[in-house]
């Protein structure tokens, strides 16, 4: 299989032997896409942290981001980092591992295990590459419906996640209300904007434009987009910033120099460190599926499902929510989360919503944002008490 | 009443005793919007002495994050533009406690708490207070007393009313009040059956209960 060894070698390990637990839906378990077709075989990597109570009440379902994967909280198989949300999981933590069964799932078409792109097709020996089916926010909830039922969970006590987590935590509640106690939608929408699916395009044409993509069959042909996914990934990131955190970290501080080079070599530090990010993510990330995530969010539109009315998808719902944006997040502004919020009161729902004072852009809800971690513990703790669970325990 | 009051944080108690009152007018068990929430008292109250489903708006982020922390069911709002977005009925009583001088539109925001509770339960300073029309009358200065400490220039309170305006307002809107009490200088509830003029006169603050008209 050396044409796998397309991608760097250890993100190549995880797409074929996760370092993750596993569960395979067989021919009899099919997978069905909004686009029409049905995924099957299809498999699901995930983690898990805790344990699951004997009245399998205390199960928190954490949906990850478009880069994100299921190693929320524990140190990363590939980069070697802590979890993604280590600031918010763990003992102790918002999310108590002391008192809750924490479930992450890699989403379909991720690159970390779960069926993808870079996963086998069908006839168990090429890559799926472009011939895998689009998915949508609403498929990546049915797989993980799918998973929660396998480890006999009825009704998870939370479900969170942050931008294109939040995305699945709003389809969840609008999809299987009966089944969400609270949910925790951060920093994100019940839409994606145009200015974001611009952002996409930019980056997914950059991948397409590096010859080493070769059409999306990359993986047979032994070569790597690197320099596409990285631009794709360079571009991206400046959109989880925000002006005035990138003028307090980088300025125009020159890199590792006294003066300007006049070449185009990366004079800026701001030039150095996007550079940075772009080569540190191909490492760990398959091109293909950062073309198949980009385009679930960009298709995401819960009020189109819901005859364009937002307060629909959420009827009479009983899920407690808790929507937190923060100010200088120009990615997923304040303003798409106050249009969940309003559609949540014309439902009657019980909603909490804080908008948090922040420099830290998009990125802020993975940061250490202590305003965050009180909003979120404050939250769960009051959602435990009324789900009767038992309250934290003393330090 | 006691019990109420013996839950408000220490200290509270004598400057916030009209948020005792208030969370004793509302039925226990019933479905309750505080606007103007602030750090979230009164929902505290209501959410332990009278087992309400508790739910706020406040304005400032950090009223809201201490609510929210609280574990409160608040959101981050103004009271002039996101009343608009409830449904009829949504709840048994809509409270705006102290927080009606401070809007834009009091009559809009007063019709929508009709619309979407069953009652509305208003509680305001009462700019007829002797110590207020003395003060303008002789000082011939805009009041700035105990209840009322800020300048003119720096109050965030830009609609004022005395309790007798309060019931022209409640007419043209064509509401039906339940209940009236006015506080006195002391924070005690005036207790005879005194008219309107001597309420305006001596009641530093008061709190209405009106409903819809049938």
């Amino acid at each position: 299989m050396a044409h796998w060894q397309a991608i760097a070698p250890a993100a190549a390990q995880e797409v074929e032997h996760p370092s993750s637990l596993v569960v395979e839906f067989g021919p009899d378990r099919p997978l069905a896409l909004d686009c029409g077709a049905s995924l099957s075989p299809f498999t699901i990597a995930y983690q898990t942290y805790g344990e699951l109570d004997a009245q399998r009440s205390n199960a928190v379902l954490i949906c990850h981001a478009l880069t994100g994967d299921q190693h929320v909280a524990n140190v990363h198989p590939v980069t070697g980092k802590p979890g993604w949300w280590e600031t918010m999981i763990g003992p102790g933590k918002p999310i108590d591992t002391d008192r809750f069964f924490v479930i992450c799932a890699n989403v379909v078409g991720g690159c970390m295990g779960t069926t993808g792109p870079a996963s086998r097709g069908p006839d168990q020996v090429k890559p799926w590459a472009l011939d895998f089916p689009v998915v949508t926010i609403r498929d990546m909830v049915r797989a993980q419906a799918m998973l929660i039922d396998h480890l006999g969970i009825d009704t998870l006590f939370c479900v969170a996640g942050g931008s294109m987590g939040g995305m699945q935590v709003l389809q969840w509640a609008a999809s299987y209300p009966e089944r969400v106690f609270s949910a925790m939608p951060i920093a994100t929408a019940a839409r994606h904007s145009a200015q974001n699916i611009a952002f996409h395009e930019v980056g997914r044409q950059a991948i397409m434009a590096d010859p080493d993509w070769k059409g999306g069959h990359y993986l047979l042909e032994g070569a790597r987009p690197e320099k596409g996914l990285a631009v794709a990934r360079m571009a991206a990131h400046i959109t989880y910033l925000s002006e005035p955190a990138l003028h307090r970290k980088f300025g125009r501080k020159l890199q590792e120099r006294d003066a300007p080079t006049f070449s185009f070599d990366a004079d800026f530090e701001i030039e150095s460190y996007l550079r940075y990010q772009g080569r540190s993510f191909v490492e760990r990330f398959d091109a293909n599926s950062y073309l198949y995530l980009t385009r679930a969010m960009d298709y995401f539109d819960l009020a189109a499902d819901y005859d364009g009315v937002l307060a629909r998808a959420f009827g009479k719902t009983r899920t407690r929510f808790c929507m937190v944006s923060f100010t200088s997040d120009w990615l997923f502004p304040t303003a798409d989360t106050r249009a969940i919020v309003h559609a949540l009161n014309a439902s009657g729902a019980s909603v909490s919503f804080v908008e948090i004072e922040t420099d830290k852009g998009h990125d802020a809800f993975l940061l250490d944002v202590p305003e965050l971690f009180a909003t979120s513990r404050g939250f769960i703790d009051s959602a435990a008490h009324a789900r009767g669970l038992p309250p934290a325990r003393e330090a | 009443m006691a019990d109420l009051a013996a839950m408000l944080p220490t200290g509270a108690s004598a400057t916030r005793i009209d948020l005792v009152l208030v969370a004793g007018m509302v039925e226990p068990g019933s479905r309750v919007l505080d606007v103007g929430c602030g750090d979230g008292a009164l929902l505290r109250l209501l959410r332990e002495g009278r087992n309400v489903d508790a739910r706020g708006i406040e304005i400032s982020q950090s009223g809201v994050n201490e609510c929210v922390a609280r574990g409160l069911s608040v959101i981050q709002g103004d009271a002039d533009t996101d009343l608009a977005d409830y449904p009829d009925d949504a709840f048994d009583y809509v409270i705006l406690s102290q927080t009606l001088q401070a809007t834009r539109r009091p009559r809009v925001v007063l019709e929508h708490m009709l619309r979407i509770g069953r009652h509305a339960i208003v509680s305001f300073p009462n700019f007829g207070h002797w110590k207020v029309r003395a003060r303008l009358a002789f000082g011939g200065r805009m009041p700035v007393t105990e209840n009322l400490p800020v300048s003119w220039y720096e109050t965030p309170n830009i609609h004022f009313c005395t309790i007798s305006d309060f019931i022209d307002l409640v007419n043209a809107i064509g509401a039906r009040i339940e209940r009236v009490v006015a506080l006195d200088a002391g924070g005690k509830q005036m207790r005879f059956a005194m008219p309107w003029w001597v309420w305006n006169l001596f009641g530093e603050q008061a709190v209405f209960v009106l409903t819809r008209k049938p």
